[in-house]
């Protein structure tokens, strides 16, 4: 128990996904202009890395183990993944419309973001099983969410502010990430 | 010069459409493996590698491929050219490999690699299609590695591995130079890119200041992520 929580707070807080990691930047730039599509954008997250790091380590453990087929991991894991997030697209579009409306948009490009992919393959790379996986996948895309939340707010309070011409934009956002990524430095003494 | 030669295609990835400065493509790697010069130019050759052998694949296949699922079809591709490269680096340079780490399984998600396979090898011939991944990979590796480099000047007084600077010594009282140390962790990599990407916008400020059409390329307003998606799925041409 004290483990799972151990994985859950490094994964979320200390070894941010996004600001320590490096995984997940698109979104983290691109999707950071409001609060709620930030928040939209993490709740997709946290939904696919979460099944997504559940499936895999079941695959991993059960399939390409006893075949001996690790090294095909990459390919394995990729192709599961699209074609996971296709499946909770299809799924919720039928079942619960309501979340499909708040959370559609953010699902198709979530494919290509490089933390589902990163986070299963840190899964096998660290031996995690299928329990601490999912949970290191959901405290994973926990701290994504964190960061784009917080990102998107301080984004919404930047507009307001006189920056000179050639900061405006793009290289406004990444300073802003870097303090973050400092300020996110604190946690480290928590573990 | 006349479009789509080899000469023309290397010069287009290296410095008209250079994939790190002027499409903001594959930030990932760009900023996590950029903590020395070295690293940088590692990561740049392997994507080059990558890029170009699946360039040209996707290029030889474009006519087999049906278009709906033309997506996981580029995907299985990329992965298998990636699996390859990692293992040949396993193999042959493992202190690349070790320091490399997860980001060499994640080229498979490096928009750059899909980006160009979309964009250009799926409608163009093998050989124009294989110098593109030459010459993207080419600017790529450029760009991380100059990335690289400043970060590793700041950060440790070194140039790929070797101590540039002199070191301060405060037990012999020597003077030299105190490492800022914070540009080799996670932070540094902010704000090297944020401050090179304001020196960018300034040339092209001034550019559009001399009346010369800035033709900005970053039709996505400055980051591949304002599409959301690394994929970016044809925003080029």
């Amino acid at each position: 128990m004290k483990e799972l929580l151990i994985i859950l707070i490094s994964s979320a807080l200390v070894n941010n996904v996004v600001l320590s990691q490096f995984l997940g930047l698109c979104p983290f730039l691109g999707v950071s202009k409001k609060i709620e599509t930030a928040a939209g954008m993490g709740g997709a997250v946290v939904f696919v890395i979460t099944l997504s790091s559940f499936v895999t380590g079941l695959i991993y453990k059960f399939i390409l183990i006893p075949t001996n087929l690790e090294y095909l991991q990459t390919i394995v894991f990729i192709l599961i993944i699209a074609a996971l997030v296709q499946f909770v697209e299809m799924f919720l579009k039928k079942a619960m419309p309501s979340l499909y409306q708040a959370l559609g948009v953010y699902l198709p490009l979530i494919t290509t973001n490089c933390a589902v992919l990163g986070v299963a393959l840190i899964n096998v790379q660290k031996d995690y099983n299928i329990l601490q996986g999912t949970i290191n996948g959901f405290a994973t895309a926990v701290g994504f969410t964190i960061s784009i939340v917080l990102m998107a707010g301080i984004r919404e309070k930047i507009e307001y502010n006189d920056i000179p011409k050639a900061f405006q934009g793009f290289p406004s956002v990444l300073l802003t990430a870097g303090l973050m990524a400092i300020a996110f430095f604190g946690f480290s003494g928590l573990i | 010069m006349k479009a789509n030669t080899p000469a023309e295609r290397l010069i287009n990835g290296i410095v008209k459409e250079n994939p790190t400065f002027v499409l903001m493509l594959g930030m990932c790697p760009t900023l996590a493996v950029t903590t020395s010069a070295t690293n940088g130019i590692g990561m740049g050759l392997t994507t080059t590698v990558v890029l170009a052998a699946s360039n040209l694949m996707i290029s030889l296949l474009r006519k087999f491929i049906p278009d709906g699922v033309r997506m996981p079809a580029f995907i299985v591709v990329v992965a298998s050219f990636v699996t390859i490269v990692q293992m040949l680096l396993e193999g042959f340079i493992p202190s690349l490999y070790a320091s490399l780490g997860i980001y060499i399984p994640l080229i498979v998600v490096n928009c750059i690699i899909l980006g160009r396979a979309e964009a250009y090898a799926s409608k163009n011939p093998p050989v124009p299609s294989l110098f593109d991944g030459i010459g993207m990979g080419l600017g790529f590796t450029l760009s991380i590695t100059c990335i690289g480099a400043v970060r590793e000047l700041i950060g440790a007084g070194q140039l790929f591995g070797a101590q540039v600077l002199p070191l301060a010594d405060s037990a012999s009282g020597k003077i030299g130079y105190e490492p800022v140390t914070i540009f080799i962790l996670a932070p540094g990599a902010f704000f090297v890119l944020a401050f090179l990407s304001a020196l960018q916008n300034k040339f092209k400020l001034g550019a559009a200041k001399r009346g010369i059409d800035p033709s900005n390329p970053d039709s996505c307003g400055g980051a591949c992520a304002s599409c959301g998606n690394s994929m970016c799925k044809g925003r080029r041409e």
